[in-house]
Formats: C-alpha cells, sequence, structure tokens
C-alpha cells in the first residue's frame, strides 16, 4: 500500500427539494491507496452512492449538485477539469460496476461488441484488436468458453455472470481505480464468494484501487484493507478493517457491528440500534447520530463533532467514542 | 417441544410446475419450469422454520402453495387437517382466515393512499375480526404491539421508513389473529440495523402469542437466529431439514455446507474459502439428471448423475438427501466453520 495516490476532500452534495435545499453528502473526505480496497459501509440514505456518484460527475437528477469538494488523482485536482476533461478521468481512471448489472448493460447489444466499444473509444484500438481485447477481458473475469460467450447478449447470461460481464467492461479502459456499488447485494451468497475473490484476484494482479459500496460488514471484513463509516451523509469513522471491526470507536459503527446476526444462538435477541436512520429534511442537527447513540452527551445535539485523527491511521467525529477496554465486541469478540 | 402435536400445515410430495412462455405453434414444444419437485413438510403449531435456498430453489413457490396461492401439480397440501385445493373452497376458506403473510417490499404491499390506520382497519373489517366501534382501539393495540406509536395510524405508508412500514406489515398479518404466517424475505430489503428490531420482535411475538411462522429467507444466519427448524431447498427439492443448531452445526448435505460457508463473516479471521462453491443453480426449466446438485457437487460421483434423485434420510430429527453419509464428505472445515470463533482450521 504506498501512499494514497486517490484523495477526495470535503466532497460535498446537495439536493434541491420543495422543502429547501438538503446537503445529503457533507465534506467527505477519504484517501485510497494503490492496490488499496476501501469498504464504504452505511444504511440507505447514509450518502455513500451519492459521494461516488459525485467522484464520477454522475448524478443522476438536476437537483443534484457538487457545491464543492476536490478529488486528486495523483496529485491532480479533476473535480477542476472542464467536462470535456473530466470525460477522460471518467471510465479511463475511475471505471464503475453497479448493483444491477442488466440495468447498465445494453440489452441488444452484445455483451463483445459493448466492451470492445470501450477498448476503441479509449485507447483508439482497431475493431479487431478491440474484440480480440474483448475475449481476453471475459477471460480474465473467469466467463467459461469466453469466445462463444462474447457473442451472447446480456439476457443469455445468469446474474452472476453478467456481473461478470460488467467488471469485464469496466476494466476495457484499464483504470487505475474501480467503484463496486454493492455489485454483490442482488446475488446469492455462493455467487458472491466468487465474484468478492475475483475483485481479490484483480487487485493483486493489476494493483487495482476498489471503493466497495456495501451495507453487508460481512463483505467488508472479507474483502477490504480499510472502511469508511458514513452516516447521515457524514463519515464517522475511517481505519483499518481489523482494528475498526474489533475496536470500534464510534458509537455507530459499534452499533454495526453489534447488529450482525452471525452468531449467538437460535432465539437470542439481536442487539439492535434504536430508532430509524434520518431522512434528508430532517437531518438531526449536532452530530446526525445523536438521537439514536447511547453515548451521546449534552454537545451532541448542539456541535457537529470535528472529523479528527485518533492515531493508527484512524479518524474518528464524535464528541463521546466508545472507550476501548469497554468494547465488548459484540457478539464475536475476536481481537 | 412441540413434537406429538399434529401438524398445522402438512405439504405431501407437492410438485408444481408452470407453463413457460414460448413454446412454437399451438404451444406443442411448450417446455415446464419446475418450481417444486416433490416437496413433503410439515410444520407443527408454534413451530418457526425457516426455508433457505439460492434465487429459484423454490422457497417462495413453496411458500405461496402452502397458502393456496398456487394450484399444485400434483401431491396434497393440508392446512389443519382439511385438504386446501381449488376443489375444496370450504378448505381455502378456513385458510384464507388463518394465515397471513407478510412481504419483501413493505412500501409496495400496502396500499399507498390508505393510511396506515385505514390499511389495518380494512383487514378487521374484512374478517370480521372486532365489532365496528371497537376497530379504532384494536388498531392502536396492533400498532403498540409492532412497536410503533398508534398515533401514526394517521399517516401514508410514504410518510413511514422502510422499517415502520415493514411493522405496519406486521400489524396487518397479525390482525387476521393467524394461526400461520408466511414471511416471504420480510427483512430483504431493510436495513442491518432496522433487521434486527424486525427479527427481534418476531422472536417477541412468537412468544407471547405462540405464533407459528414460515420464514422465507436467502440470508442464513438470521434463520439460524430465528427458526427452530429449517429447511434448505436446491431446485425445488428439500436437500435438507432438521433442527436449525444441528443443521449449521453439522451441516449432512454438501449444498448446506457450501452454502454456510459462503456467508461472509464479520471476522476477518474466518476467511472465505479458496474456492467457493463453482457456478450458479441450473435452469428450472432444464433440470439435471439424478441428484439436481450433482454439477456443482464437490463430492459428486458417477452414481449422482445416473441414479434418480436421492430422497430424504432422516436420522434423530434431522433428514438429509445425498446418498453420501455425512461422515463420509471429507469437508471437516466446512461443518465447523460457524461454530468456531477464534482460529480458522
Amino acid at each position: 500500500m504506498s501512499g494514497a495516490f486517490f484523495e477526495v476532500e470535503d466532497l460535498t452534495v446537495d439536493v434541491a427539494t420543495d422543502t429547501g435545499r438538503h446537503v445529503i453528502v457533507d465534506r467527505v473526505s477519504f484517501t485510497l491507496g494503490k492496490g488499496e480496497i476501501l469498504g464504504l459501509v452505511g444504511e440507505s440514505g447514509s450518502g455513500k452512492t451519492m459521494a461516488c456518484r459525485a467522484l464520477l460527475k454522475l448524478l443522476p437528477s438536476k437537483r443534484l449538485s457538487i457545491p464543492g469538494g476536490r478529488v486528486r488523482i495523483d496529485g491532480e485536482d479533476v473535480m477542476a477539469l472542464p467536462d470535456a476533461g473530466f470525460r477522460t478521468v471518467r471510465g479511463k481512471r475511475i471505471g464503475m460496476i453497479f448493483q444491477n448489472p442488466a440495468s447498465h448493460l445494453d440489452p441488444v447489444m452484445r455483451i463483445g461488441e459493448q466492451i470492445a466499444e470501450s477498448v476503441r473509444f479509449h485507447h483508439g484500438s482497431s475493431r479487431r484488436a478491440a474484440e480480440a481485447r474483448a475475449v481476453e477481458l471475459l477471460t480474465q473475469v473467469g466467463i467459461p468458453d469466453p469466445k462463444e460467450r462474447s457473442r451472447g447478449f446480456p439476457h443469455e447470461f445468469s446474474g452472476g455472470m453478467r456481473q461478470r460481464a460488467m467488471i469485464a467492461l469496466a476494466l476495457a479502459s484499464d483504470p487505475d481505480i474501480l467503484i463496486a456499488d454493492e455489485p454483490t447485494t442482488a446475488l446469492d451468497v455462493t455467487v458472491q464468494a466468487q465474484i468478492l475473490r475475483l475483485l481479490k484476484e484483480l487487485r493483486d494482479a493489476r494493483g487495482l484501487s476498489i471503493i466497495f459500496i456495501t451495507h453487508d460488514l460481512g463483505v467488508v471484513a472479507q474483502l477490504c484493507d480499510r472502511i469508511c463509516v458514513l452516516y447521515g451523509g457524514r463519515v464517522c469513522e475511517i481505519g483499518d478493517k481489523r482494528t475498526l471491526l474489533a475496536d470500534p470507536r464510534h458509537p455507530y459503527t459499534a452499533g454495526l457491528t453489534g447488529c450482525q446476526p452471525g452468531a449467538g444462538a437460535t432465539g437470542s435477541r439481536l442487539k439492535t440500534i434504536p430508532g430509524y436512520p434520518p431522512t434528508i429534511d430532517a437531518m438531526p442537527s449536532g452530530c446526525r447520530f445523536h438521537p439514536r447513540c447511547s453515548n451521546a452527551v449534552d454537545a451532541c445535539a448542539r456541535l457537529q463533532p470535528p472529523f479528527e485523527d485518533v492515531g493508527q491511521d484512524r479518524r474518528l467525529a464524535c464528541h463521546n467514542p466508545v472507550v476501548s477496554e469497554l468494547t465488548s465486541v459484540p457478539a464475536r469478540g475476536f481481537a | 417441544m412441540t413434537i406429538d402435536r399434529t401438524p398445522l400445515i402438512e405439504a405431501d410430495d407437492v410438485v408444481l410446475h408452470f407453463p413457460a412462455p414460448g413454446g412454437g405453434p399451438l404451444g406443442l414444444t411448450r417446455r415446464s419450469v419446475k418450481a417444486l419437485n416433490g416437496v413433503s413438510l410439515s410444520v407443527k403449531p408454534g413451530e418457526t422454520i425457516g426455508l433457505v435456498g439460492e434465487s429459484g430453489s423454490g422457497k417462495s413457490t413453496l411458500g405461496r402453495a402452502l397458502l393456496g396461492l398456487e394450484s399444485v401439480t400434483s401431491g396434497h397440501v393440508a392446512f389443519d387437517g382439511v385438504a386446501v385445493s381449488a376443489k375444496n373452497p370450504r378448505g381455502l376458506k378456513t385458510l384464507r382466515r388463518e394465515t397471513a403473510t407478510v412481504f419483501q417490499d413493505p412500501m409496495n404491499a400496502l396500499n399507498p393512499r390508505l393510511t396506515v390506520g385505514e390499511a389495518i382497519a380494512e383487514v378487521l373489517r374484512v374478517h370480521n375480526k372486532v365489532p365496528g366501534p371497537e376497530v379504532g382501539k384494536r388498531v392502536a393495540e396492533l400498532l403498540s404491539l409492532v412497536g410503533l406509536d398508534p398515533a401514526l395510524a394517521a399517516r401514508r405508508p410514504k410518510a413511514l421508513s422502510g422499517g415502520q412500514c415493514q411493522r405496519v406489515g406486521i400489524a396487518r398479518a397479525l390482525a387476521v389473529e393467524p394461526k400461520l404466517i408466511v414471511a416471504d424475505e420480510c427483512v430483504a430489503a431493510l436495513d442491518v440495523s432496522i433487521q434486527g428490531q424486525i427479527i427481534n420482535l418476531f422472536l417477541d411475538l412468537k412468544e407471547r402469542m405462540n405464533l407459528t411462522l414460515i420464514f422465507i429467507a436467502h440470508d442464513l444466519s438470521i434463520v439460524r437466529r430465528l427458526c427452530d427448524r429449517v429447511a434448505v431447498m436446491y431446485l425445488g427439492r428439500i436437500v435438507e431439514e432438521g433442527p436449525t443448531e444441528q443443521v449449521f452445526a453439522a451441516p449432512r448435505h454438501p449444498y448446506t455446507a457450501a452454502l454456510i460457508q459462503s456467508i461472509p463473516e464479520i471476522d476477518p479471521d474466518i476467511v472465505l474459502p479458496e474456492a467457493p462453491m463453482q457456478g450458479e443453480p441450473p435452469s428450472p426449466l432444464n433440470l439435471p439428471s439424478g441428484c439436481s446438485f450433482h454439477p456443482r457437487c464437490a463430492f459428486a460421483k458417477a452414481r449422482c448423475k445416473a441414479d434418480p434423485a436421492p430422497t430424504l434420510r432422516r436420522r434423530d430429527g434431522h433428514g438429509w438427501a445425498c446418498i453420501f453419509d455425512p461422515g463420509q464428505l471429507p469437508s471437516p472445515a466446512t461443518a465447523t466453520r460457524l461454530t468456531t470463533t477464534g482460529e480458522h482450521p
């Protein structure tokens, strides 16, 4: 893991609604090293998908805007690039895969052609070379009979195979960074295990850096190197996977690790986080987690906690973090 | 605890095939989706049973067949001793009065134009559960039972969160005072922090109301928490069935073992298998010969393909459909994975 070559700083996304402007991604900052896999974890509405779409300037609605933030690749602020220049970043340097590959592949175009099209667009290869490259990419993502399958249409592929095809498509431009937005959520666990293994192999083979968006802490524990936890559009805590899972400092992270149904006898109650996640038009003041937080103190409702370095490559935004010794790591107790 | 009682609902060798679209002129070459291929299952009163399996395994279809929502191709379903079929309207009527369903997508399962109170009151009126003037009171009771503020009765689903909507869905199911609830992937669409709340709610209701619950889910860890028994399905057959703790601690079918092994654990030290189960379930249009799991099975022998599909064998109330005995499968790690906490073997 050589130093951060991809930096996101104070990325903010606003949405204009009938009830006014709301900040849905609030000064999100994180870094990503070469060949590193960062897990972006949070519940629905935590802003994890929006933050990543904003990185690519791919916001799905005109109501959304990016009032601020810098995104640097190798020190170059790509957010400042004009739209035409940004096209060399989107796709070429940062690829993206989605939860539902069926709706992101062209249904009336052969898989091989879709990949070859991207190869030609980004590399200017000849038609024949691009087609050969498409077959090569399909081989790399573990599609059996790649030559034969490259002539197939998306509907002829199963869910897992479609996700593999989409990964091949994202890799066609040879990106440095892959943003994966819940790519395994719609898949069965057995197929999910295959895709996770594939992503790890691609990281090892090509030095690909991956931002993996998920709500599943199990997936994060298995795949990622570092974890960034989001709540209500803000980063709560960021740090190395092992320290963060074994010793969560933010009460929200601790709550999330605690409510995994993994271990525990049949019939025993699950730990839960009381209440419901906030909606965008009713974000709590101060720390956005305070109404659901068991550690909340007076300051939490009034002041937004600063996002501070707490050592061990860890950053935290909390007025009253969980104390290390008391972290009875919920449910499992691994150290 | 519930061993001796007669089953509340029972499926006997249920086969359910749907006609597939297409099939040429006059449908001469029409194929069928073989959704259920000989499923037998009985659920006793007060029991919570989990149906698990990959997508396409037939777990939802089985749930629908048990509720009389699909007519079976062959086999029988009986509820409380009475046969359930289109030919027996009385059986169907009893079934409808005494069962309820909780659906996966809570937002879509509720009428957007009705307030929460109206949605619950509708059920009470249709089933004549309480006299007219007492409907409001009962709605408030049901809302508090599922942990919601009765004041929410005036709201429409749009003004509620996903978790709150799912609680309303459960309140609606409970309004029938059902003997049996079928919950189909009812927490899959919810955030983890909310999933736990709903699972705990089911655990509470189970204890307080002696609820019989068929819980359909693809998430094994949730089933493990909630259910007394679990039935694992693969391509329209039950391949393993038994007490939850036993099935999880020592799975007897290679499919169950592989499924358990594929769950990503939150402990980074319990790593996913080097070689996860290969491939995806074959299409139910075209079932493999013999044991339908053989193309993906790491231990398959020639017999698995040639012989007819193995039937469920039972020992100590734990059944499995595999020609091998559990001890014969050379996979020591798979069986113990979920129970080990610290070191990885």
